[in-house]
């Protein structure tokens, strides 16, 4: 069988693959600097909705506030999903800090 | 003016056959010029001859068998011949004694152009394949399935190279234009286009009529009520369950028979991994970040199988689901592995459901309850107990919701000595194990043995969490 030129030509083109992926760079954001202490800070407390999440953030709650900080409180609607456009803002308009709790 | 041109290959004996009569064409100042497509020295007795061996003549004009003669006015083609058939040669050359030595007629050979896989790489290098994901070339000695693996595109099994020439190939099995965006993938909440998802087809095994399945599979998968993000990040079990019904899980092959829920059949096997490798690569949802499950399940590899609609006894889950009988839908559901109900010794529908229901208990915890749906695979066995004595699918359904609610009083955490359980709001009241709706029914598996199965769902459902999605096939 006579090779043809279309074969030999093709053969570094049959080793192109097509990306699967979305072909996003990574972004990297710079974090937010830690605070040196939270004496004077709003802290917000984010309870994502997971069962006994509440209890966890309340008693964290009262502690903070046993200590004369100023602590604020947040919901999500469900842990299932992220967190409601709407929410982020209003946390990063009234809190300089914020506690989540991630899982169970 | 009119002139003729042909097209051969040395490795076609009819083509050999008919060299002294394209010569006598050439003499006689007809022919203008043969082309070859695998060697520019045949035919030896034909003065001009044109090289073809990178097809773009054989391709640009869809040859298909050699020897083919065309005639041409200028540059507009008044017709072809294909193959050697005298009478039609001399009509087209107007040579009435053509070829008087050889045999009336001889079939030709395939055009080189037509060759398998050919066409797809000739339309790609003359026309250009339109696809607009970033191309990777690999080293010369780069092995190309370990490439894959080192750019983390694999669920952990080899993967077939997404090739330009493979991608063009799956798209032919949509109708859809590749460009068209289908939805946003989590984590990373990507658009997802057409074209990305035949590139992970590719990778995934698939073969491209599958892609109107797998494509309604990714468009159901990225609904909002499906919540494809909590399933995924969720540190409990679930993975997308593809179920297909309709005449489609025919007209691919799908299994809905022995093993079902198993191995062995590429289009189940394929079209749920290529959903997986989808969340995978386009939304960048990878185990070990974003999914976190503790446990996971084997179906986070692939979780696809067709429903058993060989008789209409019962609907189908696709038209519980308010699709039209003859319509082909996919149903994606948050699921586990498979939880298995041996019952060999039911005769009736009452002993069958008793024993359908204690197992349906269990699901999550025995002392959960409204919280993950479940399917019910009922197997054909089983089935015939319901048809021999006349349960249509409604009358499953109500018996089971029956015997399937339970005194809040047993369920309360701490009792019976596990500390899971329900709040002790439901004192004194009556709950049911699922949610209205929360319980489907689908069947599927061999012939032989009395074996059904329960596919557990997420134990966030509903508004919380994830529903079920029907979408039709199109």
């Amino acid at each position: 069988m006579v090779e043809t030129v279309i074969n030999e030509s093709d053969r570094a083109a049959k080793r192109v693959l097509m990306d699967p992926t979305a072909e996003r760079m990574a972004t990297t954001r710079e974090r937010t600097s830690r605070p040196d202490k939270l004496e004077g800070l709003r802290i917000g407390l984010l309870d994502i909705s997971k069962p006994r999440g509440d209890v966890f953030m309340a008693h964290l709650g009262r502690r903070i506030r046993e200590r004369g900080m100023e602590a604020v409180e947040f919901t999500k609607p469900t842990f299932t999903r992220v967190a409601p456009p709407e929410l982020v803002a209003q946390m990063v308009a009234n809190v300089d800090v914020v506690i989540e709790g991630l899982a169970d | 003016m009119q002139k003729l041109v042909a097209v051969v290959k040395r490795s076609c004996q009819t083509c050999q056959l008919v060299t002294p009569v394209l010569s006598r064409l050439e003499k006689e100042g007809l022919l203008t010029t043969v082309y070859s497509q695998d060697d520019p020295s045949f035919p030896e007795d034909v003065t001009t001859i044109t090289d073809d061996r990178d097809l773009k003549m054989s391709w640009q004009s869809k040859i298909e068998i050699v020897p083919t003669l065309i005639r041409l006015d200028g540059e507009s083609e008044k017709g072809r011949a294909i193959g050697w058939n005298r009478s039609e040669w001399a009509e087209l050359s107007g040579v009435c004694d053509l070829g008087a030595d050889l045999p009336a007629s001889r079939p030709g050979c395939g055009s080189m152009s037509i060759d398998p896989g050919m066409e797809e790489r000739l339309t790609i290098r003359f026309d250009g394949d339109g696809l607009e994901s970033r191309r990777i070339d690999l080293g010369i000695d780069e092995d190309e399935f370990e490439a894959m693996f080192e750019r983390g595109w694999s669920d952990g099994l080899p993967l077939v190279p997404p090739t330009p020439e493979r991608v063009t190939r799956m798209l032919a099995g949509t109708s859809r234009l590749a460009h068209e965006m289908i939805g946003k993938v989590p984590p990373d909440l990507v658009e997802c286009t057409v074209e990305k998802v035949a590139v992970n087809a590719v990778m995934a095994g698939c073969k491209p009529e599958y892609m109107p399945v797998l494509l309604t599979a990714v468009e159901a998968t990225l609904t909002p009520e499906f919540c494809m993000h909590g399933v995924l990040a969720t540190t409990m079990f679930c993975a997308p369950i593809l179920i297909v019904s309709g005449p489609v899980t025919k007209s691919i092959g799908m299994n809905w028979s022995e093993n079902a829920l198993g191995q062995g059949n590429r289009a189940n096997a394929t079209i749920g991994r290529a959903l997986q490798l989808v969340i995978r690569n386009i939304g960048g949802g990878r185990p070990g970040e974003i999914d976190r499950s503790a446990l996971g399940n084997p179906g986070k590899y692939t979780f696809c199988f067709a429903e058993d609609e060989t008789d209409d006894f019962w609907p189908s889950l696709a038209q519980d689901k308010g699709i039209n009988l003859g319509k082909s839908a996919v149903t994606v559901f948050a699921g586990e592995g498979i939880q298995g109900i041996v019952d060999q010794k039911a005769r009736t529908p009452e002993a069958l459901t008793a024993s359908f229901a204690a197992s349906l208990l269990a699901v999550g915890n025995i002392k959960l309850a409204m919280g993950g749906d479940a399917i019910l695979v009922v197997c054909p066995e089983h089935v015939n107990v319901f048809r021999e004595h006349g349960w249509n699918k409604e009358r499953l359904q109500e018996e089971l919701h029956r015997r399937l609610i339970r005194p809040g009083d047993d369920l309360i955490a701490g009792v019976a000595g596990i500390d899971e359980g329900l709040p002790d709001f439901v004192k004194g009241k009556e709950i049911p194990k699922f949610k209205p709706g929360g319980l489907m029914i689908v069947r599927a598996g061999g012939q032989a043995g009395k074996f059904s199965a329960i596919l557990s769902g997420w134990g966030a459902s509903g508004n919380v969490g994830s529903s079920p999605v029907t979408r039709e096939v199109n």
